[in-house]
């Protein structure tokens, strides 16, 4: 009989045996390996790593075996997650697929869907991207325009996606359209997926104010889509949009973990750009305690973080947590990063060249970075209206939907 | 380290709800105001508090105690929180207990924890001389007289000190106010000669007292602990004081905002609910947010207290968190409460201005925000 800790042994013994010494190292910025039909590897070990948890079928452990998950109970993907963290193993890859896409698919997706989506999914053999957002449909999604018309045994797709992460290295892709412009907007909504190599789809990079950056906008002009390509029922994609809404949710909180390889530390960075405390002028010291309690907030985050990780192992309903944290991380990322800009003066203000080294400058883009953190992904506001209606009960208002 | 309440602790907040919503409800404590007694808790309700184990619940079983924890006692606190109920569990038992505990003698526990468990006596500890909190600051002086001391000073604030059978008195024995080496403690019986207590009536209505000690001479026995060396002691009760306090605070917290979003639906103005404006609904979910943020650091907070595997810099620090972070998130929604309460807020007629007035004083009482920022700096720095 093998209990959850014969479990826990054999997959402790495991990753020791299995994980490169490299791969259990806090992650360099842009080594995340990204599953696909091409896999690019900095090193042998990010590539052995690769193999051999794509081998176990651990890309997705809890995803059936039948389509190349690996089969685990919740308890004992728990085992797993929790051993991986504390051996400080790298994620393997990231994919977007399998985070999102995957779920949903296994959950409303036909048997021959499972078979095609999901088992190269498990095997990391294809890159997906997201098609949600449109230039006229960004907090308000359900308003989007992208049409699909039906023409036989397939739809024609035309229209155009933006906020598209690596759109232009991505494989393929999961987007809603209008499938019924007729009906109120949420029930005329279908969900496709979409090869990125068809005819007539163009993904042009997007610069932002922080610079090059991975977003992208996609054109879609006369794309033909066939029909077994439409995962749910007709008209029914805004169910599964939210329910894919949920994993996002769920795996950004988890991709909290490791996004932010060079995480700043807001003390000593306050440590090298102030005076010592007890020198300064009255402005200095002022600045000091910004960065103090901005570094207490972050800290009560992190805590917050670790109370929802012992509250759903408890069983306990997390939601009304779950819809605070994308609001109070990305609000206190930007909020800390101006913190740090009154910190470095003009230190933080260089754009590129050899006048400020490469900390300084990295700061100065994640802080204009930051500004998309609060809009990306549910705006604030957004997230407000959820914490006030969803979780506070909040009557809606007069305008309403 | 845990931040979520284990079975038995949860069975415990709940035992602790019950009783206190029965016994002790926010309407139990207007009374107590308007009555204007001394002491400024029910003497009857801390007996059945007693009853219940509760003075009993931090300390070891050798002491008497029941080795619950902080954790096991934040429960009740935030009970007490919710319901503000008045009583000398922070002052007698968590921090005049635990200064017995950890740094009296064996004498001095064997007298006084029965006593102090048993809620037969209870002790008030007189620390704080200037506005605002800062232990090391102490000047109040202790000098050798012949086989005793002479105590010489005053000090305020002192929670619960009207009525307390003794006052355990922070003292500098040696060395100067802003040096943590020097400070001693003494066990003062209220009927010392020269000692002088007196009520400082302030907007809680709770029992706070200025104390003199006017030439008050103590014996040998009256040292709790090594002369000069009560820092470490005195330190590590305050955090379990700050601590508690803190969950206190985050129960007054949550009933204030919980009634406050109770408010917005059924508050009616234009003919919809205020609630449904999005200018509000926007400010109490950011209000919730803070207050999840203040429960994180409150578990974790109650949490250090009871691990033995942190050192006393890593509960100070945590400590130190659980104060400030609930204090701003309780700071914020006090605010927003009674804005949001419109007129009806500022009348006194609502129990919002009683939430407002402990919460602001409680804020104050063991380090403010200022105070717990400061001193979270010295240790990460320390690190």
């Amino acid at each position: 009989m093998t209990t959850i800790d014969d479990f826990r042994r054999e997959t402790r013994a495991w990753l020791e045996a299995n994980c490169p010494p490299s791969m259990r190292t806090p992650m360099p910025d842009g080594e995340l390996v990204w599953g696909g039909r091409t896999v690019e590897f900095k090193n042998e070990d990010q590539r052995l790593w690769f193999e051999r948890m794509r081998d176990k079928g651990w890309f997705c452990p809890d995803w059936p075996a039948e389509y190349g998950g690996g089969g685990l109970s919740p308890e004992q993907n728990a085992v797993l997650e929790s051993e991986m963290r504390r051996l400080h193993c790298r994620p393997p890859q990231i994919n977007l697929g399998i985070w999102m896409l995957g779920p949903v698919v296994l959950e409303f997706g036909t048997e021959e869907q499972k078979r095609e989506l999901i088992t190269p999914m498990a095997r990391g053999e294809i890159r997906w991207c997201q098609g949600f957002s449109e230039p006229n449909a960004g907090s308000d999604l359900a308003s989007l325009k992208t049409s699909a018309v039906d023409a036989g045994d397939h739809f024609i797709v035309n229209g155009t996606k933006i906020w598209t992460s690596y759109g232009d290295k991505s494989d393929w892709m999961y987007m809603l359209v209008r499938t019924d412009p007729d009906v109120p907007k949420q029930q005329g909504i279908s969900l496709l997926v979409v090869d990125m190599k068809s005819p007539g789809i163009e993904a042009r990079p997007i610069d932002l104010i922080s610079g090059k950056s991975s977003f992208c906008q996609v054109f879609f002009d006369n794309v033909n889509v066939p029909k077994r390509q439409l995962v749910g029922p007709l008209n029914g994609g805004w169910t599964l949009a939210k329910a894919l809404l949920q994993h996002e949710r769920r795996a950004m909180s988890k991709f909290g973990e490791f996004a932010l390889p060079n995480h700043v530390d807001l003390l000593s960075v306050a440590a090298r750009y102030l005076p010592p405390a007890d020198a300064g002028t009255n402005a200095e010291v002022a600045l000091r305690a910004r960065a103090l309690a901005m570094a207490m907030d972050e800290h009560a985050y992190t805590l917050t973080a670790q109370r929802m990780g012992e509250e759903i192992r408890a069983r306990q309903d997390v939601s009304g947590l779950m819809a605070i944290m994308k609001l109070v991380h990305s609000e206190q990322e930007k909020d800390k990063l101006e913190v740090l800009l009154d910190v470095m003066g003009h230190r933080a203000l260089g754009w590129e060249g050899e006048a400020f080294d490469s900390s300084e400058l990295a700061l100065t883009r994640a802080w204009l970075g930051s500004f998309a953190q609060t809009i990306a992904g549910g705006s604030s506001e957004v997230q407000l209206n959820v914490i006030a209606k969803r979780v506070l009960g909040l009557p809606e208002g007069k305008q309403g939907k | 380290m845990s931040l979520v309440y284990s079975e038995e602790q949860r069975l415990l907040a709940d035992t602790a709800a019950e009783f206190l919503l029965a016994r002790s409800p926010v309407a139990a404590q207007r009374r107590l105001r308007d009555e204007g007694t001394a002491e400024g808790f029910d003497d009857a309700l801390w007996k059945e508090m007693v009853d219940m184990g509760w003075s009993a619940i931090p300390f070891p079983e050798a002491l008497g105690g029941l080795a619950f924890g902080c954790m096991g006692l934040g429960a009740v606190f935030e009970s007490i929180g919710r319901n503000l109920s008045a009583s000398p569990l922070l002052s007698s038992i968590v921090l005049g207990g635990t200064l017995i505990e950890l740094a009296g003698s064996e004498a001095q526990q064997a007298e006084w924890m029965p006593l102090l468990i048993a809620g037969d006596k209870r002790v008030a500890l007189a620390l704080d001389e200037k506005p605002r909190h800062d232990p090391a600051a102490t000047e109040l002086r202790a000098e050798r007289q012949g086989n005793g001391w002479l105590l010489q000073g005053d000090k305020s604030f002192v929670a619960d000190g009207v009525g307390a059978d003794a006052v355990i008195v922070v003292a500098r024995s040696a060395g100067v106010p802003g040096e943590r080496d020097g400070l001693s403690l003494f066990l003062v019986p209220a009927d010392a000669p020269g000692l002088q207590v007196s009520p400082m009536q302030m907007i809680d209505s709770r029992n706070h007292a200025q104390v003199r000690l006017d030439g008050v001479r103590v014996d040998a026995a009256a040292l709790i602990g090594q002369e000069g060396s009560a820092w470490g002691a005195l330190d590590a009760a305050l955090d379990r004081g700050r601590a508690c306090l803190a969950a206190e605070l985050l129960g007054m917290t949550q009933n204030l905002f919980d009634t406050t979003v109770e408010y917005l639906k059924t508050r009616v103005q234009f003919d919809v609910p205020i609630g449904s404006f999005q200018a509000l609904q926007h400010r109490a979910a950011r209000c919730y947010a803070h207050l999840h943020l203040a429960r994180s650091a409150v578990m974790a907070g109650l949490a250090a207290m009871d691990d033995p595997k942190l050192d006393a810099a890593g509960r100070a620090r945590l400590a130190s968190l659980a104060k400030w972070k609930v204090g701003d998130a309780a700071h914020r929604i006090s605010r927003e409460a009674v804005q949001m309460h419109g007129g009806m807020g500022v009348t006194d007629e609502l129990d919002v201005g009683l939430f407002l007035k402990r919460i602001r004083v409680a804020q104050a009482e063991l380090g403010d925000a200022d105070f717990h920022c400061d001193r979270y700096g010295e240790f990460v720095e320390a690190q």
